[in-house]
C-alpha cells in the first residue's frame, strides 16, 4: 500500500469514469435506435399476413422481409463492435427490447415458412451473431424466450385472421404450435421476473386459438385431409 | 395434470394467481381430453426447452449463490466496522486494528475467493447486482479501516488488489492467496496459477465511501464522548473532500442522490459538533459537553433514522 492517491485524484478519475460511460450509453442508444427503426419496417411488412390476400402469398412476404435482413444484420455488428468483450451485460439493457423484437421476428418468418420453432442457433445464424455468451455478441436466452412468447401472441392473431381469409386448416397447426411451445415452456423453471409474467400470458392465446379451433370444428369447417397433414407436419 | 396448472398459474404468495388458478382448471381440463400436445421426449422442442432449462437453472442458482455469499459478506464487514468503532480512544488501538485486519482477510479468502471462483469465465455485470451489496458494505469497511491506519482514503485499485485470487493456491496458506506477496516457491509448486478477481466496479466503490462518512460522523460524534475534541474537526474536514467531490457527479446512478443526502446530514451533524465544540468547549465540562452535542444531533434524527435504516436493503 505505497501508492496512495490523494482524494482529489480517486474522485476526479471516478468522474472521468462516469463520463466515458454516458458518453459510451449514449452512442449505442443511437445504434439501438436504427436497429429498432429497421425491425419495425421488418414487422410492418411482415403484418400483410393478417390481410386475407396476404395470407396466400406467405412465401412472398417472408421473401421480402428476409430480403431486409442484411441491414439489420449490419447495423448489429455496428452495434456489437460497440460492445467491449465481457460488458455486454453491462449495456444489455439498452438491446434488450429490440433483441426480443428481432427473435420475434425471425421465428414468426421461420414459422410461417417451415411450421416449427426456430432454435437458438438459427436466430443466432440469421443475425450473424453468436450463440453463447463466451464467444462474443449473442442474444440473452430470456430475450429469446421472450421473443418466442411475442410470436404464441402473433399467432393467436394470426389463427383468427386465417378463419377471416377462409383459411380452416391454419388455426389447427398453430394450435399444436403453440400448445407445444407451451409445454416447452412448462419446462422451465422460471423465477418470479418478468419472464415469468409474460409466460403467465401465454395461457390466453393458448386458449384463444383453442376457441378457434373449437368454432371451426363445431361447424365442420375443418378440413378434412388437414387432419392428417398437420399431424404429419407437426412431428418433423 | 392437474398438477401442471398449479405450476402454471399460482406465484406462491401472489393473490392474483391464486385466484385465476380455479378459473382456469375449468378449461384446462377440457383441454386434458382434447388436444393437448404430449410433447415427445425426441422432439426438437422438448429437446431445446431441455436445453434452455438446464442454463437457466445453472444461471438462477449461481446467482442464489452469490446472494447468499454476499450476505454473508454484508455481516461480516458490519462486524468488522463494530469493531473498529472501538478502537477510538482506547489504548489498545493496535491490537484492534490487528483483529480487524485479520477480519478483513478472514472476508477475502472465505467469501471473495469463491465469489472470485464463482465468476470466473462470467460476464461480471450479469451478477452485480447479486455482489453489490456485499460489496458495498465491505469497501465500507476497508476504507473506514484504511482511514484509521493511515488517515486516507483507500483507492479503487488498492481495494481491488486485495480482490484478486490464486484459485489453485491452497485455502489455508493465506500468504499465497495474497495477491501482493506470491511467494516464489509457492509458484513453482503449483505451477498452474489461476488468477481469479472480484471486479470492483467504481460505481460500488464511490457508494461504499458514501456510505463510510456515516461512520465517520459517528466516530466524530463518539469521540467527543472519550475525551478527543481534535478529532471531530479532522474527521470534518475529510468528510468535506468527500461531500464536495459527490456533489460534482450528478445523476449518475438511483442510489448516487439518496446516499447524497445521507452524506449531507451527517457531514452537518460533524459541523454542528465541531461548531459546539468550538463555541462552547471551554466553558461547559467535558462529560456535559456530549449532552449538548447529542441535543443538535438529534434535532436532524428524524430524517436520519429513516436513512439509516436502509443501506441493510
Amino acid at each position: 500500500m505505497t501508492e496512495n492517491k490523494s482524494p482529489q485524484d480517486i474522485f476526479s478519475s471516478f468522474q472521468d469514469y462516469i463520463t466515458k460511460e454516458q458518453d459510451m450509453r449514449e452512442e449505442i442508444r443511437v445504434l439501438v435506435r436504427t436497429l429498432e427503426q429497421s425491425a419495425r419496417e421488418v414487422l410492418t411488412v411482415l403484418q400483410s399476413v393478417h390481410q386475407p390476400e396476404g395470407i396466400k402469398h406467405v412465401s412472398d412476404v417472408c421473401a421480402k422481409s428476409r430480403a431486409m435482413f442484411p441491414v439489420i444484420r449490419q447495423q448489429l455488428a455496428d452495434l456489437a463492435a460497440k460492445i467491449p468483450k465481457d460488458e455486454y451485460y453491462r449495456y444489455h439493457d439498452h438491446w434488450r427490447f429490440v433483441s426480443q423484437r428481432l427473435v420475434f421476428i425471425i421465428a414468426y418468418i421461420h414459422y410461417l415458412e417451415q411450421e416449427t420453432l426456430v432454435t437458438r442457433e438459427e436466430v443466432a445464424s440469421v443475425l450473424q451473431v453468436k450463440v453463447i455468451r463466451g464467444e462474443g455478441f449473442h442474444i440473452d436466452l430470456d430475450d429469446f424466450l421472450m421473443g418466442l412468447l411475442q410470436l404464441a401472441s402473433e399467432l393467436s392473431r394470426l389463427a383468427v385472421n386465417s378463419v377471416t381469409a377462409g383459411d380452416y386448416g391454419r388455426p389447427m397447426r398453430i394450435a399444436k404450435f403453440v400448445g407445444e411451445l407451451d409445454s416447452g415452456f412448462r419446462l422451465l423453471n422460471l423465477k418470479n421476473d418478468s419472464l415469468r409474467k409474460r409466460f403467465d400470458a401465454l395461457k390466453y392465446d393458448l386458449k384463444k386459438v383453442e376457441e378457434v379451433v373449437y368454432d371451426v370444428t363445431i361447424r365442420g369447417l375443418r378440413p378434412v385431409e388437414d387432419k392428417d397433414q398437420a399431424k404429419g407436419e407437426g412431428q418433423t | 395434470m392437474k398438477g401442471l396448472y398449479d405450476m402454471y398459474d399460482a406465484t406462491p404468495g401472489s393473490r392474483r394467481g391464486r385466484r385465476t388458478e380455479h378459473k382456469h382448471a375449468n378449461s384446462g381440463e377440457k383441454r386434458d381430453e382434447e388436444n393437448v400436445p404430449k410433447l415427445d421426449e425426441n422432439s426438437n422442442v422438448f429437446k431445446a426447452f431441455k436445453q434452455y432449462q438446464s442454463e437457466l437453472d445453472g444461471r438462477h442458482d449461481k446467482y442464489e449463490r452469490l446472494v447468499k455469499l454476499s450476505r454473508d459478506v454484508t455481516i461480516d464487514s458490519k462486524r468488522t466496522i463494530f469493531l473498529l468503532h472501538r478502537s477510538t480512544g482506547s489504548e489498545s488501538k493496535a491490537h484492534i486494528m490487528e483483529e480487524a485486519e485479520d477480519k478483513l482477510r478472514q472476508i477475502q479468502l472465505t467469501k471473495f475467493k469463491p465469489i472470485a471462483a464463482e465468476l470466473q469465465n462470467e460476464d461480471v455485470h450479469q451478477f452485480l447486482r447479486a455482489i453489490s451489496p456485499g460489496l458495498q458494505e465491505y469497501i465500507e469497511a476497508v476504507s473506514f479501516f484504511h482511514y484509521l491506519r493511515d488517515g486516507t482514503l483507500v483507492s479503487l485499485e488498492q481495494v481491488q488488489k486485495d480482490l484478486v485470487f490464486d484459485l489453485n493456491a491452497n485455502l489455508t496458506n493465506p500468504e499465497s492467496t495474497r495477491s501482493g506477496s506470491p511467494s516464489a516457491e509457492n509458484t513453482s509448486t503449483e505451477n498452474t496459477v489461476k488468477l481469479a478477481e472480484v471486479y470492483v466496479s467504481p460505481m460500488d466503490y464511490v457508494l461504499g465511501i458514501a456510505d463510510l462518512t456515516g461512520e465517520l460522523m459517528r466516530m466524530a460524534i463518539n469521540s467527543v464522548g472519550t475525551g478527543d475534541l481534535e478529532l471531530p474537526f479532522t474527521l470534518c474536514s475529510f468528510m468535506r473532500v468527500i461531500h464536495d467531490a459527490f456533489l460534482s457527479f450528478g445523476n449518475v446512478a438511483r442510489e448516487l442522490p439518496r446516499k447524497l443526502a445521507v452524506l449531507k446530514q451527517s457531514l452537518q451533524k460533524v459541523e454542528s459538533a465541531c461548531y459546539t465544540v468550538q463555541v462552547r468547549g471551554s466553558e461547559i465540562p467535558q462529560h456535559m459537553l456530549v449532552d449538548v452535542i447529542s441535543f443538535t444531533k438529534n434535532i436532524h434524527n428524524d430524517f436520519d433514522d429513516a436513512t439509516e435504516l436502509c443501506p441493510e436493503n
